[in-house]
């Protein structure tokens, strides 16, 4: 049985501007220590899924749909259970850790609240966990510089803190929004590291979204496309990189920069990224496609299972492949 | 009691914005402001007001300062507001009309307000955007002397103003004006710092213009948006500054009238049977302060549409 | 800490200073002096007072006399028009008068306005919100002058509930009118300020954080939203004190309360200057301290704020 099971996950907010629908039914799995990439432009919903998961929409944000957890939906459950599942069980990490830690709190008050509150742990044993768990993501001279206060810190190093934190009670999953794209390049490849020793040693599973192909390559077991709230392809990591056999895939991967090949130059997606608020009645991503048929706009394509792979596309796997 | 500076920045940034993403930042905020419910009727709230302190007068036979004396120790039953006797509103405590003594009590205090928040605007915009301007040591000490003067209880200094050099308009435009420009300049500075870096002013910077011309031309059209909007909050507030002052019976001086020194007049004679001496200045009162503050809160989400 | 206040007092001293050489060289430049009346006196009569008030004396001596007597021993001077006063005796009187219905005002308007606020930001868009902004919206129509008036008409003379005025020492009837009068269009600037404040605050990524880590909504609010969400409120706290004293001027007469209020108002009429200097001056005074004051709490919140 799946760690996570989301089935037809929706996401509407309500707007001046009439609702937005970010997320239009999306459903997907997550074995215990699996690692899931969800790949998508920005606006894809991917961010919105994970948000939807944790219960931590904005206040004009509705999910519908079920999300089962140890086989509870995390959608409809009452907030105190949610919250005792939340960090000790799912934790999470963000895109800009500028702003996720409290400026006004040191970090040992915001490490240690966490084992405060989930483990009943007395704040001086926490914060010596809390140390141990800084080291662990290496940063220099832990125990000291816990006490500091998060503006002391660059940004490379609070999303170390991020991880600390979101890993001190061991939780089964994690999910990790776009984790390094605030950062410098270098800084990204130190975080990643990181993210996958820790999640060796301590067998998380991880939910890692992000735009970044590049990253997802070398840490992801499986990879699931995302575009305009809806999924797009889903396959094991190495044959959705070989095989692309969705035309949206295919554009993402065409414009992932290639250090080994000097022929192939950069090639965009055409067109702009969806407008949530005005979507088509079909194929979200037909206005973009280069292979796109008459029927494409407005029949929507199921997402079909062949294989190891689920697929959302008219065409066939060969039709588009070829 | 002046309009907070924290509520009045972030409509820098919005404008400054909008001026990044190519929009048309005035046109977009007109029509939300006409879809804002609250600032419609705030803006036909003013112009009934001013429609009432500018025209009003034509609508009635009795002049503000004409006192009836056959009305003198009568007040209370023969000085009722009535459309038979033509007092509208009845008449004040000395026997004059309330009706008219309002409407020129209404025009003054809106010319109080509207003057003053003219003079604080413009004083406290060229101020901050020369300090924000040249920056360094100049920046500092104009600054400085602005955190000083704040500290000053200027409403005592405004009364002790008044006392030394007698009662006038100019003395009541002078302090008022006195005070009032100080936030204003605060904010026009903060935004003139962001504004500086831009690449139009460091172009004009490069290829030698005046700074004073930089600063009238790049910079302080760039600051309209937060102008307009501190410029409006702010006349209610002078308004009721004002008030205050004429209410101690300091401010504008007989036979002259506006609606604090009615207020205070109505409110001392409300055991006396007359509460409409009381009740209308206190109506033309609240429309007119709530009109300023609808159109201005208006503005303000207009200019820079985000939930509060 | 030490060396950060010690630098703002370094800045509200010469303020102060600024403050009460302003005020001297206002009443100096005025024209006429104090004793002039209607009745003119006989030269030598006024020389005499003149003398003994030391205002025969060359200006830069006065304003040196006035400015160490204010600086060493808090002494104003003597009242120009109460022959037998000197303005601390005004002062002592009616000072404490202001400071106890002030500091009520202050901290009902504190209180009440702070715990609004931050509850309609929190159940935004509940009856509860529009209710407090409602209250915003309608209370900025309701300065201290309007709110004097409505309240006697309600509570004194059409319900008979509570006296229209009188201080009698400071018993909770007389208090009550006066401090609501005070306190309610700033409380509800302050409930503005801490509901949009605590909004944004609601709004930020460090909160999602701490929800994200399976705290109670009481322990999100209260540890982590509500200190950077006082900030602004903190700086807007500041001048409400100053507003709650310069407001007495409004009580005083209306509700005959006889704090610092009705001595300014009188000396104004009377031209009595040293009274209007000395409680200019010891307003002045209270400015400074508390912006000082807020300044010191602004650095104690913010772990941001080098001192």
């Amino acid at each position: 049985m799946a760690l996570l099971e989301i089935e037809d996950l929706k996401v509407t907010f309500k707007t001046a501007d009439g609702d937005v629908n970010a997320v239009n039914g999306v459903s997907f799995g997550v074995d215990a220590g699996e690692t899931l990439a969800i790949v998508g432009e920005s606006g894809s919903g991917k961010s919105q899924t994970a948000f939807a998961t944790m219960g931590i929409l904005a206040q004009n944000g509705r999910a519908t749909g079920r999300a089962m957890f140890d086989g509870r939906d995390l959608l409809t459950m009452k907030q105190g259970d949610l919250n005792k599942i939340r960090s000790r069980d799912i934790a999470m990490i963000f895109q800009d850790p500028m702003t996720s830690l409290n400026p006004y709190l040191r970090i040992s008050d915001q490490m240690a609240e966490v084992l405060q509150v989930h483990k009943g742990m007395s704040k001086r044993n926490a914060v010596r966990e809390a140390a141990i768990m800084l080291d662990a993501v290496k940063i220099p001279d832990a125990k000291n510089r816990i006490t500091m206060y998060p503006h002391e810190f660059s940004g490379g190093m609070r999303q170390r803190i991020m991880i600390a934190m979101s890993l001190l009670c061991q939780p089964k999953l994690l999910i990790a929004d776009e984790p390094t794209t605030a950062l410098d390049v270098t800084v990204q490849a130190q975080i990643m590291d990181v993210l996958s020793d820790l999640r060796r040693d301590l067998g998380t599973a991880v939910i890692l979204i992000t735009h970044d192909l590049g990253v997802v390559a070398g840490f992801c077991d499986r990879t699931l496309v995302m575009y305009g709230g809806q999924v797009m392809e889903e396959a094991e990591t190495g044959a959705l990189f070989k095989t692309p056999t969705h035309p949206y895939t295919k554009g993402l991967l065409r414009a992932v920069p290639r250090l080994d090949r000097d022929d192939a130059a950069l090639q965009t997606i055409a067109g702009e990224p969806p407008d949530m608020s005005r979507l088509p009645v079909g194929c979200p991503f037909s206005p973009r496609c280069d292979v796109v048929m008459d029927h494409c706009p407005t029949v929507r394509p199921p997402l079909e299972t062949e294989g190891n792979r689920r697929r959302a596309c008219h065409l066939s796997a060969d039709e588009v492949t070829s | 009691m002046l309009p907070h500076a924290k509520d009045v920045e972030s409509v820098g940034e919005a404008v400054q914005l909008a001026e990044v993403q190519g929009r048309s930042l005035w046109a977009d905020a007109r029509t939300r402001f006409f879809r804002n419910k609250a600032a419609v009727f705030g803006l036909i709230l003013l112009v009934c007001v001013a429609i009432f302190a500018i025209f009003g007068g034509f609508f009635t036979q009795y002049e503000r300062d004409v006192v009836d004396f056959s009305l003198m120790g009568a007040n209370a039953y023969k000085g009722v507001p009535s459309f038979e006797t033509g007092h509208y509103f009845g008449t004040d405590a000395s026997g004059r009309d309330l009706y008219a003594r309002i409407v020129q009590g209404t025009a003054i205090s809106i010319m109080v307000g509207v003057v003053g928040a003219t003079v604080a605007v413009i004083v406290g915009t060229l101020y901050g955007a020369t300090a924000g301007y040249f920056g360094g040591r100049v920046d500092g000490i104009m600054m400085r002397t602005v955190d000083v003067l704040m500290s000053i209880p200027f409403m005592f200094v405004l009364i002790l103003m008044l006392v030394i050099f007698g009662r006038s308009m100019f003395m009541l435009f002078l302090g008022i004006g006195l005070i009032s420009w100080l936030d204003m300049a605060r904010i026009a500075r903060g935004q003139t710092l962001t504004i500086k870096n831009k690449e139009f002013v460091e172009v004009a910077h490069a290829i030698g213009v005046h700074p004073l011309k930089i600063i009238l031309r790049h910079i302080v059209p760039n600051l309209l948006g937060i102008v307009a909007v501190y410029a409006t909050l702010l006349v209610p507030q002078l308004i009721i500054f004002e008030s205050f002052i004429s209410f101690l019976g300091l401010g504008v001086q007989e036979p002259n009238t506006s609606l604090g020194a009615l207020l205070s007049e109505g409110a001392s004679n409300m055991f006396n049977g007359t509460i409409w001496q009381l009740q209308f200045p206190l109506i033309a009162f609240v429309f007119t302060i709530f009109a300023f503050f609808f159109v201005g809160d208006g503005l303000r989400d207009a200019l820079d549409p985000k939930d509060r | 800490m030490l060396s950060f206040i010690a630098r703002r007092l370094a800045v509200a001293i010469p303020t102060l200073l600024i403050l009460v050489v302003l005020s001297f060289v206002l009443m100096y430049a005025a024209p006429g002096g104090p004793f002039n009346s209607e009745r003119p006196l006989p030269p030598a009569v006024l020389a005499n007072i003149e003398a003994k008030y030391g205002l025969d004396q060359p200006f830069w001596k006065q304003i040196a006399n006035y400015v160490v007597g204010v600086v060493t021993q808090f002494d104003f001077g003597p009242s120009f028009q109460y022959k037998d006063r000197s303005v601390n005796d005004i002062i002592a009187q009616g000072f404490p008068v202001t400071l106890t219905y002030g500091a009520w005002s202050f901290v009902v308007a504190a209180v009440v306005g702070i715990s609004l606020g931050a509850a309609a930001a929190i159940k935004q868009n509940s009856w509860l919100d529009y209710m407090a902004v409602g209250f915003t919206i309608g209370a900025q129509v309701l300065p201290n002058f309007v709110m004097a008036p409505i309240l006697v008409l309600i509570f004194t003379l059409w319900l008979g509930w509570l006296p229209g005025g009188g201080w009698n020492g400071g018993q909770w009837e007389n208090l009550i009118l006066p401090v609501i009068a005070l306190s309610t269009s700033y409380m509800a600037s302050i409930a503005r300020i801490t509901r949009s404040s605590m909004l944004e605050v609601l709004n930020t990524n460090f909160i999602r954080t701490a929800q994200a880590k399976g705290l109670s909504p009481s322990r999100v609010i209260f540890r982590h939203a509500l200190k950077p969400a006082m900030l602004p409120v903190l700086s807007y706290l500041g001048p409400t004190f100053v507003f709650m004293i310069t407001g007495s001027v409004v009580i005083d007469i209306f509700f005959s309360t006889g704090g610092i209020g009705r001595f300014f108002v009188d000396s104004a009429f009377n031209r009595d200057y040293s009274v209007i200097m000395g409680i200019t001056i010891l307003v002045g005074s209270m400015t400074i301290l508390f912006n000082l004051l807020v300044d010191v709490l602004y650095a104690w919140i913010d772990p941001k704020i080098r001192y």
